[in-house]
């Protein structure tokens, strides 16, 4: 499997929160080749690896499948789309902004941007009330087009940087998705030592909804929510983020099972995985929030890849995190 | 002539070093006139009519578009830059670039909304807390691949949806499409092209082409702000998109020739042309270098409705392009009657 043709079509392919439809096709779709079975479940794509053997404690490796991203919600009279946010959203970038409208088909667009000489004294920062989409449609046209509720991502194509780095608009989760992958890719032949579930789930960018379903679905006795954390940039705080290419990191908090962060540590120690640990003092902010508190509970950690300019169109990940992710949840997972 | 705009608006030319774009341009006109590059970059060509005046005449855009330069190279391997033209920071955080003649892909990141506490969410970064990650693991690693004063580019595709163009560099790629087109069909009169430099810092480039050609009648295309988005009514607008080429009666650099711009306007009713003034005085071009160089030389500007200028965005309407072109070429024919 090649990491980053993989990071990159699943990236590439819009799947807003609440409307992931067209990336769960494609991670689906990726997933049936370790997971025939594979299918997709009150939004969450679910499917089982390998053979499950009685007496195995279950365990989900977890992965959201949404991104953050607007929805329409008006269509003004001149023919511009006004839109609130799905998740977290800087608006500080979004004047000028090219995004794509999936309405029946895509429909490209630019976020409007007020020009320097109407801004004088003005806001610094438009509020969400002030955005609005230009697509070069009348208003009678684009409602043959779209329909208010219509999701809208940024759009952009991914890049490759120097070394190992790429950039693009969905690595938070893409990147989560393209490590369990590479790990059932891994896991390919080998035994495990759990009955493994995979879970692709949506809305997390909403609350961790698509997890909260899943984990009640499953009932498992151990979840790894992978997602990305905060890497190291100008202008983050040193001490709370984890570095680019120097592994995955290990979650430790009160929320998370001690038990399993240890072990994961222990595992990456004895195989000589790179990772790192990455502390929180409380909720984390993942799915493995909803993990942990399903039905009778769940023993839950999260292992994160380090991503910079996080909600941001240009997110910046090093290949060889996603790399160590996989090997780590591999040799994690791997039986006797 | 949306080819060719879209082959001028993917080649990268900052002021400063407009060569890239410049040689694409001598390759396109080098068979229908003669051609000399000055000191400064400017390209300055000379196209024969099929008719002699005695007026001489000065077609000319400017071939540089906005953008940044690499002003050093931080420890941890990113770039600090600074603009190059005036260029928002709204419109540069959260952008792919490439940067240096290599091209290499880089992006203009910024802190994690998580992380930013609310005062910053409202407020705009400076544009010097800005730096561009190109993927470098440190300074080592970023001085084998980039120089201090290597140009830094948006990275933007040029698409058509709807009625609308969205391109970077539009300004003023649509000014040397509308030229190049004018040269390849052979004008009525012999007229000068002027193809400028380092407009965007300071309307540099067009003073001494001005100067070394000293002509009767200049007339300069342009791509203008027009501000016809949601939420901005009545004379903000400035001007609007799908209304035609703007002519205007004065902006920040100039108050233009009243009898050009009454002819402008002829011409347009006269043609069944959309036509459009501005509604506010904002904005400048090269017309405010030329029209004062030496004695004085008369000056009109036709500039192509264009929003979110300055931006890796611009959006024009293919219809006001095409109107604006038919009406320089009558312009440059009836302005010889003067």
């Amino acid at each position: 499997m090649d990491i980053k043709n993989t990071l990159f079509e699943l990236s590439e392919t819009s799947g807003a929160s609440g409307n992931e439809n067209p990336v769960s096709a494609t991670a689906l779709n990726m997933l049936k080749k370790y997971c025939p079975d594979a299918e997709i479940i009150n939004g969450n794509v679910t499917g089982r690896f390998g053979e499950f053997r009685e007496n195995l404690p279950s365990l989900i490796l977890d992965a959201h499948i949404d991104q953050i991203g607007m929805i329409v919600t008006y269509i003004t009279d001149d023919g511009f789309i006004k839109v609130g946010n799905l998740g977290g959203i800087d608006r500080r970038l979004l004047p000028a902004q090219p995004v794509v409208i999936h309405g029946k088909n895509d429909i490209k667009g630019v976020i409007c941007s007020v020009p320097p000489h109407l801004s004088d004294g003005g806001k610094d920062v438009p509020s969400f009330d002030d955005i609005a989409i230009d697509t070069g449609f009348s208003k009678s046209e684009l409602e043959n087009m779209v329909s208010l509720g219509d999701t809208v991502t940024f759009d952009v194509k991914c890049r490759e940087l120097l070394n190992k780095r790429v950039t693009g608009g969905a690595f938070d989760d893409r990147s989560g998705i393209t490590a369990i992958l590479y790990a059932l890719e891994l896991l390919s032949n080998h035994k495990t030592k759990y009955n493994v579930t995979v879970i692709f789930s949506a809305q997390e960018e909403l609350g961790e909804r698509g997890a909260k379903i899943g984990a009640f679905e499953i009932n498992p006795d151990i979840a790894l929510a992978i997602d990305v954390s905060f890497a190291y940039a100008q202008g983050e705080d040193e001490m709370k983020c984890g570095s680019l290419g120097k592994g995955a990191m290990i979650g430790i908090s009160p929320s998370l099972s001690r038990e399993i962060s240890e072990s994961l540590i222990n595992t990456a120690k004895a195989n000589s995985i790179p990772y790192q640990i990455e502390v929180m003092n409380g909720l984390t902010s993942t799915n493995a929030d909803q993990y942990s508190v399903s039905r009778d509970g769940t023993k839950a950690c999260t292992i994160s890849i380090p991503l910079r300019n996080m909600h941001t169109p240009v997110e910046v990940i090093d290949l060889n995190d996603i790399e160590f992710t996989g090997k780590l949840i591999a040799e994690f997972i791997k039986g006797d | 002539m949306i080819n060719l705009l879209k082959e001028l608006c993917l080649t990268d030319s900052i002021s400063g070093d407009e060569s890239a774009v410049r040689e694409m341009i001598i390759e396109k006109i080098k068979n229908f006139c003669e051609y000399k590059v000055d000191p400064l970059g400017n390209l300055i060509c000379f196209r024969k009519g099929r008719k002699t005046s005695d007026k001489k005449v000065m077609i000319c855009g400017h071939m540089d578009e906005v953008g940044f330069i690499v002003t050093g190279i931080r420890p941890d391997g990113t770039l600090a830059f600074d603009m190059v033209g005036g260029v928002d920071t709204s419109v540069t955080i959260g952008r792919q670039v490439t940067v240096g003649k290599n091209h290499l892909h880089g992006v203009i990141g910024s802190t994690a909304v998580h992380n930013l506490s609310k005062e910053q969410r409202e407020k705009m970064p400076s544009m010097k807390s800005l730096y561009i990650d190109i993927g470098a693991e440190n300074k080592e690693d970023t001085e084998k691949y980039i120089s201090l004063g290597d140009c830094v580019y948006f990275d933007s595709e040029f698409t058509e949806s709807g009625s609308h163009i969205k391109s970077k560099a539009i300004d003023d790629r649509a000014g040397c499409a509308m030229m190049i087109r004018l040269i390849q069909e052979q004008p009525e009169y012999d007229t000068y092209f002027v193809f400028n430099v380092q407009e965007e810092i300071g309307l540099r480039g067009s003073r001494v082409s001005a100067f070394s050609l000293q002509p009767d009648f200049a007339i300069v295309l342009e791509a203008t702000t027009a501000s016809d988005i949601d939420g901005v009514s009545g004379n903000k607008k400035v001007c609007s998109l799908g209304k035609g080429a703007v002519i205007s009666f004065m902006d920040r650099s100039t108050v233009y020739d009243k009898e050009l711009y009454r002819l402008a306007f002829d011409i347009a009713r006269e043609n069944g042309l959309p036509c459009q003034t501005k509604t506010m005085i904002a904005g400048g071009n090269d017309a405010g270098a030329i029209h004062i160089t030496g004695k004085g030389i008369r000056t009109i500007a036709v500039s192509v409705p264009c929003r979110y200028l300055h931006s890796a965005s611009c959006v024009i309407n293919p219809d006001d392009f095409e109107n604006s072109y038919t009406l320089v070429k009558k312009l440059s024919e009836r302005i010889h009657e003067l």
